[in-house]
């Protein structure tokens, strides 16, 4: 099996237990407070880890390249309220024009 | 006994604006996967069963960047934990068997989670499977058509398609800074992240930057 299958295969089953857990096993119990508010914050850290490794890394190596520019040009455009698909144009455009002048 | 009647058309019907928002993301997806190399069959298999934008986008731009299978499931669980809570809360309004409940949890995304609650932390399932499945179908159909796009676009790098990943995973970040405190995580998530490139093979960077949520522990 390629890598891609076993990825799509293996957070898929990942994900299917953990949107079913809860509704499967519970009754009206919630997290502790403690443990709701630490599981706040792992989406904005994963995200923002997500946004530096796919713009400042190449492999192994941390690069400024065209990427950045789009970065900041998406950056702009949501600040600006504009729809997502907006904001990845702008990004996508940016970066691509950065590469046709260089 | 709800004092309102709700169906679940009212929830398809509520869920609309957001549907098409999660179909351009799924249209974008799409492509992104198809780019970096995923098969067209696995790009919308991944769309059927896991049904979860960001999480998808994350192992496939962990794939594509050379990490390992585990780095890019492990982020893709990372980002679905949020799911936990989800379902905690949605849970004690779930009608039917365990089976039919865990059902029932799988449409409860982000978005559709959002439209199903009715104010105190209480829930309507008719919203919520209503919306759910709208949201659903947009994102599988808008999968399938991204795939058809990526297929037929070249070279990524020439439209720039590298970077719509940031400006995605940016925008997706954006909608959820709702105080300080994920402010304070999401940078301190990147910056660790950032740390880490030299240092560890691509995806692990993103796996530690969860370990900022082990400061929420201590925080309260």
């Amino acid at each position: 099996m390629t890598t891609t299958w076993v990825v799509v295969l293996g957070a898929s089953a990942g994900t299917l237990v953990i949107k079913g857990l809860a509704p499967a096993l519970l009754g009206g119990r919630a997290l502790p407070a403690r443990v709701a508010g630490a599981m706040a914050l792992l989406a904005p850290a994963v995200l923002a880890a997500l946004i530096v490794t796919n713009t400042f890394a190449t492999g192994r190596h941390v690069v400024l390249d065209p990427r950045a520019a789009g970065l900041g040009a998406a950056l702009v455009a949501i600040l600006l309220r504009a729809p997502v698909l907006v904001v990845i144009v702008v990004a996508a455009g940016t970066a691509a024009l950065l590469r046709a002048l260089t | 006994m709800l004092m309102e009647r709700t169906t679940y058309a009212e929830g398809a019907r509520r869920a609309w604006p957001l549907a098409v928002a999660v179909g351009g993301f799924g249209l974008t997806y799409g492509v992104l996967a198809r780019q970096a190399g995923f098969s067209s069959a696995s790009v919308v298999v991944f769309s059927i069963l896991t049904f979860a934008g960001s999480a998808q986008l994350a192992a496939v731009s962990i794939v594509a960047d050379g990490g390992t299978a585990v780095a890019a499931i492990a982020a893709a669980l990372l980002l679905n934990a949020r799911y936990l809570p989800i379902g905690l809360s949605v849970a004690p309004y779930l009608p039917g068997r365990a089976a039919a409940r865990a059902a029932q949890g799988q449409v409860a995304v982000d978005e559709a989670w959002a439209v199903s609650h009715r104010g105190g932390g209480r829930y309507d399932p008719r919203l919520l499977v209503g919306a759910g499945l709208t949201i659903y179908a947009a994102w599988v159909v808008c999968s399938v058509a991204g795939v058809a796009a990526g297929s037929a676009l070249g070279d990524p790098e020439t439209f720039g398609l590298d970077a719509a990943f940031p400006a995605l995973f940016l925008a997706l970040l954006a909608g959820q800074i709702r105080d300080r405190r994920l402010l304070v995580a999401a940078i301190a998530g990147g910056a660790i992240a950032l740390a880490m490139v030299p240092l560890v093979p691509p995806g692990v960077p993103i796996v530690a930057a969860s370990a900022v949520c082990l400061a929420g522990l201590r925080t309260r």
